[in-house]
């Protein structure tokens, strides 16, 4: 009974900071992160890119002058920024179609009663689990001038080969990415897959619908979810590339011809020294990407 | 396939009532079988590059050509282990990605869970506030933190070469937070609530009932955390210039960009390197492979 005399006393404290205050103590360490590692840098990125940043020794105070809009009005003119933007587009039209396709047969498939699912599980994740630097250095020579793939093909193969082509750098970059990500994709449509109930089958049979009829009436309808999935994830991979043109087109080459958004905020922002630029492209990134993400959700939820 | 005979024996009895079973019967053989084919060149096509990294890294001379990618006894070798090891310090090296991943883990771990619980279990003010902003964590990509970050974390804390900016940008994740929280929520509030009423100070409701029910989440967390850091190289890469300090992913991508070309075989240096960098992945995944996909799923979907 001695626990309910302390209890009573704390009533003001327990209005003002709730039934377990403790709570607050427990979850400040991540609230603390979070401002000084988050929502800091978020604000010093916009404080950024609109001001002529550049680096100084460490402590030196010196005037970095407000530039208004310069950064971005220059962002609005620059043949990289547009380069970089049309590689993204390039990245979602070849990624968004194979994933969707092969994720779904892939997925129909692995839901079948056959033999080794587990082993295909595994084996089709592996990819997506594995370092990118790793996997890009056998795409490096799986698809270099003298690589097996060049060889496979002999004449049919593309001249100049295709990480020095710049036709087809981008397009390599979109299938290993596509490559490595698969697997997950293939889990997602096949829990999907796994949620539509069996009765909507059942019923459309009854109907008198045949396999490809109740493919699309049940089936697609059903792994919507996923699919709004894969649409925004493309979007924020396609911008966030950097291991795969650094590694595998020599710095997003030929020409710039794969350079991705963040490649070009690592040269603009760290190499030439032009931070305030970088954070003006980084911010413009993140408002079309966030803009995106929810203009997906709402359109294929309203359908 | 011992199921399918089994069902397939008794088909050929009474024709005309037997028929709509045994049409169904025979369509299931055959998708089952549709759905292997599919499977085994899904299978050949996401674990080819494993394979070739692995043969490559053995070969003494490469051999781009198709009968490179059979392994030739009288040309298997260690030498390409001894290569890569005599430019880039593969234990030093792996030390590094060692203590990255580890400090990683450990902050997430111990920050994560705490505050998952008390989001799951606690009633505090301020509750909804810390939720929002965990949410807000999920959706803003990381490309416009990395200038502020970069600027911060190297030039104005002078972290650069140091295991601790290495850590700090990664040091929480909000997916973590959010498999704790998830855990926590399925734990009926009475177990702690009557854990209190015997006298149990806060403190020992956590230490006592909260963490060790939370083995199994903890589990997860740590396998989805590991694959970040250990496979990450924009990060480290922008912090790291010093050798001694790379982890293994961006001493191999110097390698790769740099240096291969000062050793005989670089083809083989390099798989070996990439077949080092993957393989802790790959044992740790094929052998947590259960709850790496339902766990890893489930962050993916909900986030």
């Amino acid at each position: 009974m001695a626990a309910l005399a302390p209890d009573a006393g704390v009533k003001p404290r327990r209005r003002l900071l709730g039934k377990h205050p403790i709570g607050l103590l427990f979850a400040g360490p991540y609230l603390i992160y979070w401002l000084l590692l988050f929502a800091y840098p978020l604000g010093f990125a916009v404080y950024m890119s609109f001001r002529d940043y550049f680096f100084t020794a460490p402590g030196a105070q010196v005037d970095r002058p407000f530039v208004g809009l310069e950064n971005y009005i220059r962002l609005i003119g620059d043949d990289d920024v547009h380069r970089a933007a049309l590689n993204v587009v390039i990245f979602i039209v070849i990624n968004v179609p194979l994933t969707v396709a092969l994720g779904l047969i892939l997925a129909t498939a692995l839901n079948t009663a056959i033999p080794g699912r587990t082993f295909f599980r595994v084996g089709f994740y592996l990819p997506y689990v594995s370092a990118s630097v790793a996997v890009v250095a056998v795409w490096l020579y799986l698809f270099n001038g003298s690589g097996l793939v060049s060889n496979l093909l002999g004449s049919l193969s593309p001249d100049p080969p295709f990480l020095i082509n710049s036709a087809w750098a981008m397009p390599i970059i979109a299938l290993f990415a596509t490559w490595k990500q698969l697997g997950f994709y293939v889990l997602v449509y096949l829990a999907a897959l796994q949620n539509i109930p069996g009765e909507l089958y059942e019923a459309a049979s009854v109907d008198g619908a045949g396999t490809i009829r109740k493919f699309w009436s049940v089936t697609v309808p059903g792994v919507r979810p996923a699919t709004t999935l894969v649409v925004i994830l493309a979007t924020i991979v396609g911008a966030n590339f950097f291991t795969e043109p650094y590694l595998l087109t020599g710095g997003g080459g030929p020409n710039g011809a794969s350079i991705s958004p963040v490649l070009l905020m690592y040269r603009q922002g760290i190499e030439q020294g032009n931070p305030g630029y970088a954070a003006a492209i980084g911010v413009t990134l993140a408002i079309i990407v966030m803009g995106l993400s929810l203009l997906n959700r709402f359109l294929l939820d309203e359908e | 396939m011992g199921s399918s005979t089994i069902e397939g024996q008794p088909g050929t009895a009474a024709e005309p009532a037997g028929d709509q079973p045994r049409e169904v019967e025979r369509s299931g053989r055959t998708r089952r079988l549709v759905s292997l084919a599919v499977l085994l060149v899904g299978a050949i096509l996401f674990l080819f590059p494993f394979y070739y990294m692995v043969v490559g890294a053995l070969q003494q001379s490469p051999d781009p050509t198709l009968a490179g990618a059979f392994p030739n006894p009288a040309n298997l070798t260690l030498d390409n282990f001894a290569a890569i090891n005599g430019r880039v310090n593969l234990l030093r090296t792996l030390l590094n990605s060692g203590i990255f991943t580890g400090g990683v883990l450990l902050a997430t771990m111990v920050i994560g869970l705490l505050a998952g619980y008390a989001l799951a279990q606690l009633e505090f003010r301020g509750k909804g506030l810390i939720f929002n902003v965990l949410l807000l964590g999920l959706i803003v990509p990381f490309m416009l933190l990395m200038i502020p970050l970069y600027v911060m974390i190297v030039r104005w804390y002078g972290l650069a070469d140091t295991y601790l900016g290495m850590i700090l940008p990664f040091a929480v994740s909000p997916t973590a937070v959010f498999i704790f929280r998830q855990f926590f929520r399925q734990i009926p509030k009475d177990l702690f609530d009557s854990a209190r009423i015997d006298g149990a100070s806060e403190f020992n409701v956590l230490t006592r009932i909260a963490v060790p029910l939370a083995k199994p989440a903890i589990l997860t967390a740590v396998l989805v955390t590991f694959i970040g850091p250990w496979n990450e190289f924009l990060w480290p890469f922008l912090v790291t210039k010093d050798a001694a300090k790379m982890p293994l992913a961006v001493a191999l991508a110097n390698f790769i960009t740099t240096i291969a070309s000062s050793v005989a075989n670089p083809f083989g240096a390099i798989f070996a390197g990439a077949t080092v960098l993957a393989l802790p992945v790959v044992v740790l995944f094929v052998i947590f492979q259960k709850r790496f996909t339902s766990s890893d799923l489930g962050a993916g979907i909900k986030g």
